[in-house]
């Protein structure tokens, strides 16, 4: 089973294509991240182009792909989920989503809990708690680094990287996601049978919008 | 041989449009907008856009390839709205055009949105005669452009320096307590209005450019309200309507006729939101007659955003022989009309 995995929801942007064999042993075919916050729209899909050309594979060898739903900042998150949505209407098969933060958790192959942060602009970060690298306990929530309960448990991430002097602790490696990991646990998840997210941005925040007041008056003197 | 089949794809604003054209025939589109998302804000909010630009995608393009017969092995290349447009709302369509352009193994060509509202004419009423003048009336642009050829050779005569056309109706509308968008129901509201029983200023008129100024005319019709309601007297909406109605389309077909004449241009194009408006649709077609211009004005359904005036304009591009745009293609939020196709 050969998957395209990537994701835009940090300033990366990382993509890779992965292999599992009837025995579910895993094989990264290629992989390759760069990260530019503002060039999202443009590296993607070169990027995509060069794993194939480089791994010798064409889209339509691809059975899934699977797409980083966030949560991050909503610009570059659509970016990948726009192209993975268009792909797959395309080649006819289908997307998946993963949360960005469980493919950055699942990196760490950690058994012991610890949380996962990455920037959600605004003084604000994403976060999550995992009691390991497989396992997340409850929602992805956004939050200041302040209002964070951290028990002391060892942080991941680029989120807690920009704010380890409010939470207390250095961030630990890694801070950004890597397809590479996001691939290898979108076709373990395949493989279990268990059900991957549909590939739905995560944005946690609605949009910054207020209705308008009445107009604002031209004369001066009138009240 | 017949002419190449276009998939155009346009999200610039708040609307989401995907067409399917081959030369001057239109096969088959789909519109989704998120207009009703917007109306209690007033105006357009990018964020808001954006949203229901990556939600209604590839729906809209799936309905579109059904309405014109075809299916995307059919596709010979991908046009996509490079830019003018918002950036986030941009950013949607351009990535999904380069992944069907990559799935298809089919060129990709960014194209230039105010372009796309001159080429979807042809949709309409065939090959544009060269040169032809356009005037463009939306809610965010209003332009006077003289088109030498569609795909190589436009030139920017004049813009607004402030307000669009569009954008005057949307906050006049809000000073009558009009719905959102301001357009029909100003429109609705004049045609029961005397346009002589207010003369509002017209902005840049006369001033020898092609330029355009709608932000005084906003605020003289602001004062009116204002002045009407400090005396307690009943506002006379449909004749400030329709007054202000006549100072907008009143500028806009006198400097487009104007444009017509110094560069002896037989055809004026009007496209864009704006140009669904009677009057101006009216008055465009009084001094058009009395000048002996001809006067292309696409249905409504084609002046407002839309995938057919992408593919249109892709078709041309196609048709001179451009080089494609590449996958590091990337949006531009203020893309030149120079520019017809990005690079």
């Amino acid at each position: 089973m050969l998957l395209l995995a990537f994701d835009t929801a940090t300033p990366a942007v990382t993509a890779a294509i992965g292999e599992t064999d009837a025995d579910g042993a895993f094989t990264l075919r290629a992989s390759a991240s760069s990260v530019d916050a503002r060039r999202h729209g443009e590296l993607l899909t070169p990027t995509v182009r060069d794993l194939l050309t480089e791994s010798g594979l064409a889209l339509t060898d691809l059975d899934h792909i699977a797409v980083g739903v966030g949560p991050g900042p909503y610009t570059g998150l659509r970016v990948g989920l726009a192209t993975g949505h268009a792909l797959a209407d395309a080649l006819g098969i289908p997307c998946h989503g993963v949360v960005t933060l469980d493919a950055l958790a699942f990196a760490t192959g950690r058994d012991e809990p610890f949380l996962g942060m990455t920037d959600a602009r605004r003084k604000e970060v994403f976060w999550a708690r995992y009691d390991d690298h497989l396992t997340r306990v409850g929602e992805v929530r956004v939050a200041r680094p302040a209002e964070i309960d951290t028990e002391g448990l060892p942080l991941i991430g680029d989120g807690a990287r920009m704010y380890s002097e409010v939470l207390g602790a250095p961030a630990e490696e890694p801070l950004l996601p890597d397809a590479a990991a996001m691939a290898e646990l979108a076709l373990r998840r395949l493989r279990l049978g268990e059900k991957l997210p549909a590939p739905d941005p995560l944005y946690l925040r609605r949009p910054d919008a207020v209705e308008p007041g009445a107009p604002k008056k031209v004369r001066q003197w009138v009240k | 041989m017949s002419e190449p089949l276009i998939l155009g794809i346009e999200s610039s604003c708040d609307e989401t449009g995907v067409a399917l054209v081959r030369g001057c025939e239109l096969l088959g589109d789909s519109v989704a907008s998120s207009v009703d998302q917007h109306v209690r804000f007033g105006g357009v909010v990018p964020e808001v856009a954006s949203r229901a630009h990556l939600e209604a995608m590839t729906p809209t393009v799936r309905r579109a390839l059904d309405n014109a017969g075809v299916t995307l092995a059919d596709v010979d290349a991908i046009a996509v709205t490079a830019g003018p447009g918002l950036a986030g709302a941009l950013l949607v369509g351009v990535s999904a055009a380069k992944a069907y352009a990559m799935a298809l193994d089919k060129p990709l060509y960014g194209v230039n949105h105010l372009v796309g509202h001159v080429a979807v004419d042809q949709l309409e009423h065939g090959p544009l005669p060269k040169p032809s003048i356009a005037l463009l009336v939306s809610g965010g642009h209003t332009s006077l452009l003289l088109v030498n050829d569609l795909a190589t050779d436009v030139v920017s005569l004049g813009d607004t320096v402030d307000d669009a056309a569009g954008e005057a109706y949307d906050k006049v509308a809000r000073l009558l307590e009009l719905p959102y968008p301001g357009g029909p129901p100003i429109d609705r509201a004049a045609q029961k209005g005397d346009p002589k029983s207010i003369r509002f200023p017209r902005g840049k008129w006369g001033d020898g450019t092609y330029d355009f100024s709608f932000s005084g005319l906003k605020t003289a019709v602001a004062r009116h309200v204002e002045d009407a309601d400090r005396r307690g007297e009943p506002l006379v909406v449909a004749d400030i309507a329709a007054g202000f109605q006549e100072s907008v389309v009143d500028v806009l077909t006198r400097k487009a006729v104007d444009a017509c004449v110094e560069h002896g241009v037989s055809t004026l194009v009007i496209s864009g939101g704006v140009a669904a408006n009677s009057a101006l649709r009216a008055l465009a077609e009084q001094r058009c007659a009395e000048a002996g211009i001809e006067l292309r004005v696409p249905r409504p359904r084609l002046c407002t955003d839309n995938g057919a005036m992408i593919a249109a304009l892709g078709a041309e591009v196609v048709k001179a022989g451009l080089p494609p745009s590449s996958l590091s293609l990337a949006t531009d939020t203020s893309l030149p009309v120079g520019s017809p196709l990005a690079v």
